[in-house]
C-alpha cells in the first residue's frame, strides 16, 4: 500500500515535470521563432523596403504582362507618322498602312474609343477631344515649346503641362507632346502578334482562315511565318527549352554513370580498403560541397557560356550526391541473395549482375528520376548565370525592363516545363520500377 | 512420362524465348539511351561558346590562378573572412528564414490537402494544384521579378525561396500526413475541439519529427539556392562573389576567400543537419521502445 503511494507520488512528480517541460516548449518555441522573425524584420530592413518599393514598376509590369500598347508617333520635324506595336521596329506597320482606328491622310485621326479622338493636324497642330472635359490643343514648335491650351485654366492631375512637355493620361490611352515629337499610346488586352507579325500575309486572317489556307497547301509557309515570328521568336524559345532539358538530362545521367562505379568503391561491403573508401567519400563531399554555383563559374572559364557548361556543372555536383546515396543503397543490400547466386557457382561479375544490381536498381532509378526533375529547375537557374537555355532568355527579357509580356510567357513555359518533367519522371518511375518487380 | 518431358521442353523453349526477348528489349533500351547521351552531348557541345575538347585542358587554369593568388596573399585571408562574414550571415539568414516561413505555410497547406484533416474537404484538389505550381516555380523567376519591383537586397531572395520551399515541403509533409493516425483527430473532434486545436494537439505530435527532418534537409538546399540568388543580385555572399569576380586577374584573393567560406558553410550545415536528422529518427526509436 505504501509502495503504491510512493509510486503515485513520484509518478505525479514526474508527470508534473513533464507537463512543465511541455508548457515551456509550447511557449518557448513560438517565442523563439517570433524573436528570430523580429530580428530578420530589422536586419533585412523591411520598413525601409516598403518605402523603397517602386509601385510604378510593379504596375507597369503587371499591366504589360497581359496587355500591349500601340504607338502612333509623329516626328514634328519631318511630319512623318509611324505606327508600331510596342514602339518596336519588328512591330511597325509599313508605310501607308494603319490599324482601322487610325485614319491617315492630310490629317491623322486617331480614334481611341469611348469618344476620345486625337487629331494630328497640319503644321504640327495636335488636338485631343475628351468627352465630358473638352478639347485640348497644342502647337509644338522648336522655338516656343509645346504651347498647350486647356479648356479650363486648372489642369487636373491626369494632365501634366510644362513649357516643353505635355502628358495627358486617360483611361483609354496616353498623349505625349514634346517639341520634337507627338506620341499617342493606345492600350489593348492580350499578346499581340503572338502567331504572325504584321509583315506576314497571315496576320489578322483568323484561325479558320489560316486553317483553310493550310489545307489549301500553304501549311509550310504558315509554319515558317509562325516559327520565325520576330516578336515572340518561337524557334529560339523552343531551342532554349530544349537546351534546358538537355542540360538536366546530360547532367543527371552523366552523374549517375560516373557515380555508380565510385559508389562501389565507397561502400563498406564492396570495398575492402579503408583508404580507398575514405578518399572516395571525401571526393563526394568535395563535389557536393563546392556548390553548383562555383562549378558553373569555374567551368564557364574553360568552356565558355552555353549548355555544355551547365550540363557539366550539374554532372559534377550530382556525382557527389549520387555517390553518397548510391553507396548507402549498396551498403543496405541483402547478402543472402548474393550468397544464393554464389552457391550456384556464379563468378564475381555474375554475382554483381544478378545478386546486387536487381536489389539496388529501384532505389537508384527512383533517385535518378527524382533528380532529373529537380535538375530541370537547377538548369534554368544555371542557364541564367552561364548563359544558356530558357534561363538566359528570361534574364534577357528582364533586362530590357519593358518586354514583360515575354517574361510572363517564359515564366508560364518554365512552370509547364517543370510540371511536365515532374509528371514524366513520376510516370517513368512507376513504369520502370513496377516492371522490375514483375520481371526479374 | 513422355508427355511430361515434352511439357518441360516446351516450357524451357518458352522461357528461353522470353529471356531472349527481354534481353533484346534491354539491349534496344540501352542503345537508345547511349544514342541520346552521345547526340545530346554533341548538340550541347555544338551550342556552347567553347568546345569540350578545347576547354578540357583549361579546366584547372582558373582554379589554379585563384588558389595561387590565395596562397600568395594568404596573410590577407583572415581579414577577408572577417569582411565577408556579414554577407555570409545574410545568406544563411535568407536560407533560414525562408525555410522557416516555407515550412509553416507548407504545414497549413499540407493539412488542407490531406483527406481526413482538411478543413474544407472539397478544396483538397485546389490546394494540391497550388502546391504543384509553387513547387514548379524556380526561385530565380520570382527573385528577378521582385528585384525589379523592390530593388536588390535579401527580401526578393527570401520570398522566392520561401515560395518554392512551401511547394516542395508541402508535398513531403502531405506524404507524412497520409501515414498519420486519424484516431486522435476524431477523438478531439468528439470532445468539441475546433480545427486548429485538432491539428495542433492531434496531428502535430505525430508528424513533427518527420516535418523537422524534411525541413532540415531543405535548409541544406536553401543555403545553396540563397548563394546562387545572391549572384543574380539578391544580396548576401553570392553578390559579393560576383563583385569579387569582376575585379579580374590579380585580385582573385577575395573570390578565393568567398569560395572557401561558402564551401565551409555548406559542409558545416550539411554535417549539422545530418547529425540532427539522425538524432530525430534515433530519438523516435527510443520513445517507441520505452
Amino acid at each position: 500500500m505504501t509502495m503504491t503511494a510512493i509510486d503515485t507520488a513520484t509518478l505525479k512528480q514526474q508527470s508534473e515535470a513533464l507537463f512543465q517541460r511541455k508548457r515551456l516548449m509550447s511557449v518557448g518555441l513560438p517565442t523563439l521563432v517570433l524573436a528570430y522573425l523580429v530580428y530578420i524584420f530589422f536586419s533585412f530592413d523591411i520598413l525601409g523596403l516598403v518605402q523603397k518599393l517602386e509601385a510604378d514598376n510593379a504596375r507597369a509590369l503587371v499591366a504589360d504582362s497581359y496587355s500591349y500598347k500601340t504607338h502612333v508617333e509623329r516626328d514634328n520635324r519631318s511630319g512623318a507618322v509611324n505606327i508600331a506595336i510596342e514602339g518596336e521596329r519588328k512591330g511597325a506597320y509599313s508605310e501607308g498602312t494603319a490599324p482601322e482606328w487610325v485614319t491617315l491622310g492630310e490629317e491623322t485621326v486617331i480614334d481611341l474609343g469611348e469618344g476620345h479622338v486625337v487629331t494630328y493636324g497640319a503644321e504640327n497642330f495636335v488636338s485631343y477631344e475628351i468627352p465630358g472635359y473638352g478639347r485640348i490643343t497644342a502647337q509644338p514648335s522648336r522655338s516656343q515649346g509645346v504651347q498647350a491650351q486647356l479648356p479650363m485654366d486648372d489642369a487636373p492631375d491626369w494632365i501634366n503641362v510644362s513649357k516643353n512637355r505635355m502628358t495627358v493620361t486617360t483611361d483609354v490611352g496616353r498623349l505625349t507632346v514634346t517639341r520634337n515629337r507627338t506620341e499617342v499610346f493606345r492600350y489593348f488586352t492580350g499578346w499581340e502578334l503572338f502567331f504572325f507579325t504584321l509583315d506576314s500575309p497571315y496576320h489578322g486572317v483568323g484561325f479558320g482562315g489560316v486553317m483553310a489556307r493550310a489545307l489549301g497547301g500553304e501549311a509550310s509557309d504558315i509554319w515558317q511565318d509562325f516559327w520565325t515570328n520576330k516578336m515572340w521568336r518561337h524557334q529560339d524559345v523552343a531551342w532554349a527549352i530544349f537546351e534546358t532539358i538537355l542540360m538536366a538530362f546530360l547532367g543527371t545521367m552523366g552523374a549517375a554513370i560516373m557515380a555508380l562505379p565510385l559508389a562501389f568503391m565507397a561502400a563498406r561491403n564492396f570495398s575492402p580498403f579503408t583508404i580507398v573508401r575514405q578518399v572516395t567519400r571525401r571526393f563526394f563531399d568535395f563535389f557536393r560541397g563546392v556548390d553548383a554555383l562555383i562549378w558553373t563559374i569555374v567551368l564557364a572559364r574553360a568552356f565558355g557560356p552555353g549548355p555544355l557548361t551547365g550540363a557539366l556543372a550539374i554532372l559534377i555536383t550530382d556525382t557527389g550526391t549520387f555517390g553518397k546515396v548510391f553507396s548507402e543503397a549498396l551498403e543496405n543490400v541483402d547478402e543472402k541473395q548474393i550468397e544464393g547466386i554464389q552457391s550456384t557457382g556464379a563468378n564475381p561479375v555474375q554475382r554483381y549482375r544478378f545478386g546486387v544490381i536487381p536489389q539496388v536498381t529501384p532505389v537508384l532509378l527512383s533517385q535518378i528520376l527524382y533528380f532529373l526533375e529537380s535538375n530541370t529547375r537547377s538548369a534554368t537557374v544555371i542557364g541564367a548565370i552561364t548563359g544558356g537555355g530558357i534561363g538566359l532568355l528570361l534574364t534577357q527579357a528582364m533586362i530590357t525592363q519593358k518586354d514583360w509580356e515575354e517574361v510572363a510567357y517564359y515564366i508560364i513555359l518554365i512552370i509547364l516545363m517543370v510540371m511536365i518533367m515532374d509528371w514524366f519522371s513520376g510516370w517513368l518511375r512507376r513504369k520502370l520500377i513496377k516492371g522490375d518487380e514483375s520481371g526479374r | 512420362m513422355a508427355d511430361l518431358t515434352s511439357g518441360v521442353d516446351e516450357m524451357r523453349a518458352d522461357y528461353l524465348a522470353l529471356t531472349r526477348r527481354k534481353r533484346m528489349m534491354d539491349g534496344i533500351l540501352l542503345a537508345i539511351f547511349v544514342a541520346l547521351m552521345v547526340s545530346g552531348f554533341m548538340i550541347a557541345d555544338d551550342r556552347n561558346a567553347g568546345g569540350f575538347w578545347d576547354g578540357l585542358h583549361r579546366v584547372f587554369d582558373f582554379p589554379k590562378e585563384v588558389l595561387g593568388e590565395a596562397v600568395e596573399k594568404v596573410g590577407a585571408m583572415p581579414a577577408h573572412f572577417v569582411n565577408f562574414l556579414p554577407s555570409l550571415l545574410e545568406t544563411i539568414n535568407i536560407a533560414a528564414v525562408s525555410t522557416l516561413l516555407g515550412a509553416m505555410l507548407a504545414m497549413v497547406l499540407s493539412m488542407m490537402s490531406t483527406r481526413g484533416m482538411a478543413k474544407w474537404p472539397r478544396l483538397i484538389p485546389l490546394f494540391r494544384r497550388i502546391m504543384d505550381i509553387m513547387r514548379a516555380m524556380p526561385e530565380i523567376v520570382i527573385a528577378l521579378v521582385l528585384i525589379f519591383v523592390m530593388g536588390g537586397g535579401p527580401v526578393p531572395a527570401m520570398v522566392a525561396i520561401a515560395f518554392h520551399t512551401t511547394g516542395a515541403l508541402g508535398k513531403l509533409f502531405s506524404e507524412v500526413n497520409e501515414n498519420a493516425s486519424l484516431k486522435p483527430v476524431e477523438g478531439l473532434q468528439s470532445v468539441g475541439a475546433n480545427w486548429t486545436q485538432r491539428m495542433i494537439l492531434g496531428v502535430m505530435p505525430q508528424v513533427s519529427p518527420n516535418y523537422l527532418s524534411y525541413a532540415l534537409l531543405r535548409l541544406e538546399v536553401n543555403i545553396r539556392a540563397s548563394a546562387i540568388l545572391g549572384f543574380v543580385g539578391a544580396g548576401g555572399i553570392g553578390y559579393e562573389l560576383r563583385n569579387a569576380m569582376s575585379w579580374g586577374k590579380g585580385q582573385y584573393d577575395e573570390a578565393a576567400a568567398i569560395f572557401l567560406l561558402l564551401f565551409g558553410t555548406i559542409i558545416v550545415v550539411d554535417q549539422m543537419s545530418s547529425v540532427l536528422r539522425d538524432r530525430l529518427t534515433h530519438g523516435k526509436k527510443e520513445k517507441v521502445s520505452a
